[in-house]
């Protein structure tokens, strides 16, 4: 009954988008979301420059044309972030043929010890269509402030953990920050979401 | 029935009731341990399981040769935002299962000495003080899990 429910909802998105396309894509429209936060009145990650693994600089026009989906973490926290991008995993999964447009970020705020060959290969065993930023302490800063993403080491032992924010970030395939999404969210209620968002763009 | 079958109930049950013995001498009890795989050169990671002691006790802490050190953390959520560290040890109020998993407490192992693969195996010694001020220290193998396990209460409902 869901996958009905959601094929059909994925079959009128489809219409919408085609519609959207015609009309130039209505981004002002204000999107009633069942889950997630509605953060369209926000401007957050505009300017953002950090380095894929492969040393290539990314931004978020990047991803133009893919539905952005930005989470921060780091590789040696033990929970919220493999657990968020095992949830991300399944929400592609279940967003079906829809799910080629979304595209999973990962921006590491601990780029002391993500080195790019470790956040490839994390990002990539949860999806191999994931990508992982990462960027120099400076560039993690301000990129975590633009987002106003809060994140503080925390002494343990002769080493450090990391609290941070841990919602994620959804942008239309324009550009436009349309939701956060939270951790306590299943993979199914984020996908109605997220469906809601390619429904306009 | 067949003698050498009955012979063999009857070392069965024995076995059995040795096992229960075992068992009831035993006062903290771990169960469904396990430990998240690393990526290669990947130097921390989590492990999980359920304690349950038989009387108010303490865990202390956790040991274990695949990591330099390892220590007890809590991670709590507030307002989308995770705050992680380490506690000096965790309650644990008899009878209760209390559970470390990537929702609250947990061990983390710090400076791993190798990369842990699914499949793997690892050793992890817990000790724990009674009310009365005696430790013990218990010993279990904990599985290696895929890194993508979400561990836990799953969150996604899919099975």
């Amino acid at each position: 009954m869901t996958a009905l429910l959601t094929r059909r909802k994925v079959l009128a998105g489809m219409g919408v988008l085609g519609l959207g396309l015609l009309a130039g894509c209505d981004t002002r429209g204000q999107l009633s979301y069942k889950y997630g936060k509605d953060l369209s009145d926000k401007i957050l990650g505009r300017t953002f420059k950090l380095k894929n693994p492969e040393g290539e600089t990314m931004s978020l026009s990047s991803f133009r044309g893919m539905m952005p989906m930005i989470f921060f973490g780091f590789t040696q926290c033990p929970a919220v972030c493999p657990t968020t991008l095992a949830r991300a995993a399944q929400i592609k999964k279940l967003m079906g043929r829809d799910g080629d447009r979304l595209q999973v970020v990962f921006i590491t705020l601990d780029p002391e010890r993500d080195t790019p060959q470790i956040l490839d290969a994390y990002v990539k065993a949860f999806d191999p269509s994931f990508v992982a930023l990462y960027g120099t302490l400076e560039e993690t800063k301000a990129t975590a402030k633009e987002f106003d993403v809060f994140y503080e080491k925390v002494p343990a032992g002769d080493t450090y953990t990391i609290s941070h924010t841990s919602t994620s970030y959804v942008y239309d395939s324009r550009g436009e920050l349309r939701l956060g999404l939270s951790t306590s969210l299943t993979a199914q209620e984020c996908t109605e979401d997220l469906l809601t968002v390619m429904e306009v763009c | 029935m067949h003698p050498v079958l009955n012979h063999l109930k009857r070392t069965v049950c024995a076995l059995s009731l040795l096992g229960l013995a075992f068992q009831a001498s035993a006062q903290t009890k771990v169960d469904d341990a396990w430990v998240r795989a690393t990526v290669p050169t990947q130097s921390a990671s989590g492990a999980f399981m359920t304690v349950t002691a038989d009387s108010d006790s303490k865990l202390l802490s956790v040991a274990s040769p695949v990591a330099k050190d390892v220590q007890i953390h809590e991670m709590s959520m507030k307002n989308d935002v995770m705050t992680m560290g380490p506690v000096k040890s965790v309650e644990l109020p008899a009878g209760k299962a209390v559970s470390f998993d990537p929702n609250g407490y947990h061990v983390m192992l710090m400076g791993l000495t190798g990369q842990l693969k699914e499949g793997d195996s690892v050793p992890l010694t817990l000790t724990v003080e009674n009310a009365k001020g005696e430790k013990e220290t218990v010993e279990v193998k904990a599985p290696v899990r895929a890194l993508t396990n979400m561990g836990g209460h799953d969150h996604s409902k899919m099975h």
